[in-house]
């Protein structure tokens, strides 16, 4: 079974992601029985099929495509992807930080796609808490990735607070 | 200047052991060179035409004389004993060792420095006013400013991985002495009708291939809102540039086809989330960082002081480099001084280790062990004695850092071009040694007077040259090198895009043309016109004439191929 980096750890999981293929389309490509993460293209189309069904389904967000779209169905999806498609496009940690902090999304937020172990810290602060890294990368190495900072000067997922509201108060401490 | 706290040290730290954990696994074949190529650039290190070269970080310019005495050691221990400054105010190492580069970078965390974010597409270093802090006609020091955004868009989570790279510059100043139109973001320090200080906001100018100024987004931000609007901005630019085309991604492109009313309506709906979260920042804060900027323990000085005034009527060569490399300090009986790294013989913006050591002495000596680097590629001593003037011009002359051109034709903005970069289209320094030998008589540049000229090897326009009232671009058409020049550029508060005059240039007729457009001016000038002023008076017509006059573009394309040794063909 695949393994992904879950809660600072390593773990078995069960998730697919449906890609589609070259001429299937989102009206009509299978649904799969199993946990499968789908494009977004599919649950807008199907939204109201998948939720009479049943089915233990995610969405994955490609890095073009914002959470806006999916507004409105947060609380049905208990996982989504945010698809990285190259190391260095960077627009899903901005779709990841939209989730948690502007539609208070509570579920898991999945790293898919180019996921190596340089990217997870600041993965991690955009609010993304599970990394499907690349296959080919050792994954037990690469969670060395989520702890390469102790600190951090912005405010983020992780840290809501920058580091000078924080400075600040460790200065009130220590007079 | 500022100073690392407990933090700030052990961030760069860490930054050390993980770009040394990243080499090693490269070395051990666990990152391909594609893998490693982000990562490394975005702690400095390009692999050029040579090898590889290092870009280190001098934030705004500033550099105290322990941090420049580190960059000679280094120069020494791992290069040529040379270093080169840049138009971001940063250094470049030309011949490091690429496994060597982690200890390079290990030796700057000892004094407070890095190669962050010096490449890559995320956010450089900020650049400013290299008289920040003693320039008579400054607001308010823009250095605390500067500072803020260093730290803010360190390791930024969410910005590391933009379309393009990301440029901001501060002002503070009557005179824009930080080009920040040219800025993916220009921020210029106002206060507002009540007192309040805050930033006037520009976005989307930049140089390159598509030279553009910037554009006003908002006329007056409050100060303490200024992380969390420019996170506005980045997030729109982040999510909505262009990643299709690299010459396409830079803000500007986004700002030109969405418009900048509509960009600003965007940047304002983004911004109203963000405003008034944690992000804002607190009076305690500027205060803190402006609390590492407070001005040096000036003397209570005479305004003149009459040794030096005596001095300035008796030796006309000191009292030249005075007119040229001396400027105007806020405090009475001191002057800020410009070293010029623009002697001939070498390559504009090097720095020789002997000259660094040398620099960091007279800085300790002279200015309270601090100097700046400035966007023209000289070197700053900004807290001088009017007194001690005379002797730090006799010590820097013996360094060849006394040459008086500074805001003369041969102060050349220039990138290292293709002798040593490996994305120029064609050599810069032998333009500039050329120009040099051209124009090697002070008094004849004494009597040209003001004028910028920039050189670059690319359409990166890491020279400036389109913000140059002579711009000269290397070009690369069948493998040969030519030259197109722009004339009318100029920086300042009325930052100005040169225009083409024409087709372009071999080599050898570079600083021919040069000295007819200098002819042209100096035979249509008013007594007080520079030559930018002739230029926007007479246009574009007697300077095209006279370049193009008795050139024929075939005949001269055959007469020497790229091999040819330009600066023979110059002096014959």
């Amino acid at each position: 079974m695949p393994r992904i980096i879950k809660h600072m750890q390593v773990i078995e999981d069960h998730w697919q992601m449906l890609t589609l293929a070259e001429g299937e389309t989102p009206e009509a490509v299978a649904l799969p029985a199993e946990p499968t993460l789908l494009p977004l293209a599919v649950w807008l189309l199907r939204r109201d099929e998948i939720v009479a069904a049943g089915l233990e389904l995610g969405v994955w967000l490609d890095a073009g495509e914002g959470p806006e779209a999916l507004a409105d169905d947060l609380e049905r999806l208990p996982v989504i992807g945010v698809n990285f498609p190259k190391f260095t496009d960077g627009r899903s940690y901005s779709s990841a930080r939209l989730l948690r902090e502007r539609y208070a999304y509570h579920g898991e937020i999945r790293a898919l796609g180019d996921v190596q172990q340089d990217q997870l810290f600041y993965m991690r602060r955009c609010g993304i808490d599970a990394y499907a890294v690349r296959a080919d990368k050792d994954i037990d190495k690469a969670l060395a990735g989520l702890a390469v900072f102790s600190e951090t000067y912005q405010a983020a997922v992780d840290q809501p607070q920058p580091l000078f509201r924080r400075r600040a108060a460790h200065r009130q401490e220590a007079a | 200047m500022y100073r690392y706290d407990s933090t700030d040290q052990q961030l760069i730290d860490e930054r050390v052991s993980q770009y040394r954990g990243q080499m090693a696994r490269h070395l051990a074949g666990e990152l391909s060179d594609d893998e490693l190529r982000p990562l490394r650039l975005q702690n400095g290190l390009y692999i050029q035409r040579h090898g590889p070269m290092l870009r280190i970080a001098i934030p705004y310019g500033m550099l105290s004389s322990a941090q420049l005495r580190k960059l000679a050691e280094i120069s020494r221990r791992y290069d040529r004993a040379v270093g080169h400054f840049t138009t971001r105010q940063n250094m470049q190492l030309n011949w490091p060792q690429f496994e060597e580069t982690p200890e390079i970078l290990a030796e700057l965390a000892s004094v407070e420095m890095h190669a962050v974010q010096t490449s890559g597409n995320c956010i450089r270093n900020i650049t400013s006013d290299h008289f920040a802090g003693v320039a008579p006609d400054e607001l308010v020091d823009p250095r605390p400013y500067c500072e803020l955004l260093r730290q803010w868009s360190t390791f930024h989570p969410e910005f590391a991985f933009l379309p393009r790279k990301f440029k901001i510059a501060v002002n503070a100043a009557a005179q824009d002495r930080a080009v920040i139109r040219a800025h993916d973001i220009g921020l210029e320090v106002i206060s507002d009708e009540r007192g309040e200080i805050g930033f006037k906001v520009l976005v989307g100018g930049g140089l390159g291939r598509t030279p553009i100024l910037g554009k006003v987004v908002r006329e007056f931000l409050p100060r303490r809102h200024i992380l969390s609007y420019l996170e506005a901005i980045l997030r729109l630019y982040n999510r909505y540039g262009r990643r299709d085309n690299m010459y396409k991604a830079r803000i500007k492109i986004l700002v030109q086809a969405l418009g900048i009313e509509e960009f600003a309506r965007q940047v304002e709906a983004e911004w109203a989330h963000l405003r008034n979260g944690e992000t804002t920042v607190t009076d305690a804060e500027f205060d803190r960082i402006s609390g590492h900027f407070e001005p040096p323990a000036w003397e209570a000085l005479p305004v003149e002081d009459p040794v030096h005034s005596a001095r300035l009527a008796t030796d006309k060569a000191f009292a030249n480099w005075v007119k040229r490399c001396v400027h105007a300090h806020k405090t009475p009986g001191y002057a800020a001084v410009t070293l010029s790294l623009k002697a001939p013989g070498v390559a504009p913006g090097d720095i020789s280790e002997a000259q660094m050591i040398a620099v960091a002495d007279l800085a300790d000596r002279f200015s309270f062990g601090e100097l700046r680097v400035s966007h023209e590629q000289n070197l700053i001593l900004s807290d001088v004695r009017l007194g001690d003037l005379h002797e730090l011009w006799q010590l820097a002359r013996g360094q060849r850092l006394a040459t008086a051109n500074i805001g003369l034709l041969t102060d050349m903005i220039c990138c290292p071009g293709g002798d040593l970069c490996a994305l120029a289209n064609a050599r810069s320094l032998p333009i500039a040694a050329a120009v040099h030998d051209k124009f090697d008589d002070l008094d004849y540049l004494y009597d040209i007077g003001d004028i910028s000229l920039n050189i670059s090897g690319c359409m990166n326009s890491c020279g400036h040259h389109h913000v140059a009232n002579i711009g000269i671009l290397g070009v690369d058409k069948n493998d040969e090198e030519w030259y197109q020049i722009t004339v009318g550029g100029q920086q300042g508060n009325s930052a100005t895009i040169g225009k083409v005059i024409g087709p372009s240039f071999y080599a050898q007729e570079v600083p021919e043309v040069i000295e007819a457009l200098i002819n042209v001016y100096l035979e249509q000038r008013t007594a007080s016109e520079r030559f930018i002023d002739t230029w926007q008076r007479v246009g574009a017509d007697p300077f095209k004439a006279r370049a193009y006059a008795g050139r024929d573009r075939r005949r001269t394309a055959k007469v020497a191929g790229k091999d040819s040794n330009i600066k023979e063909i110059v002096n014959a």
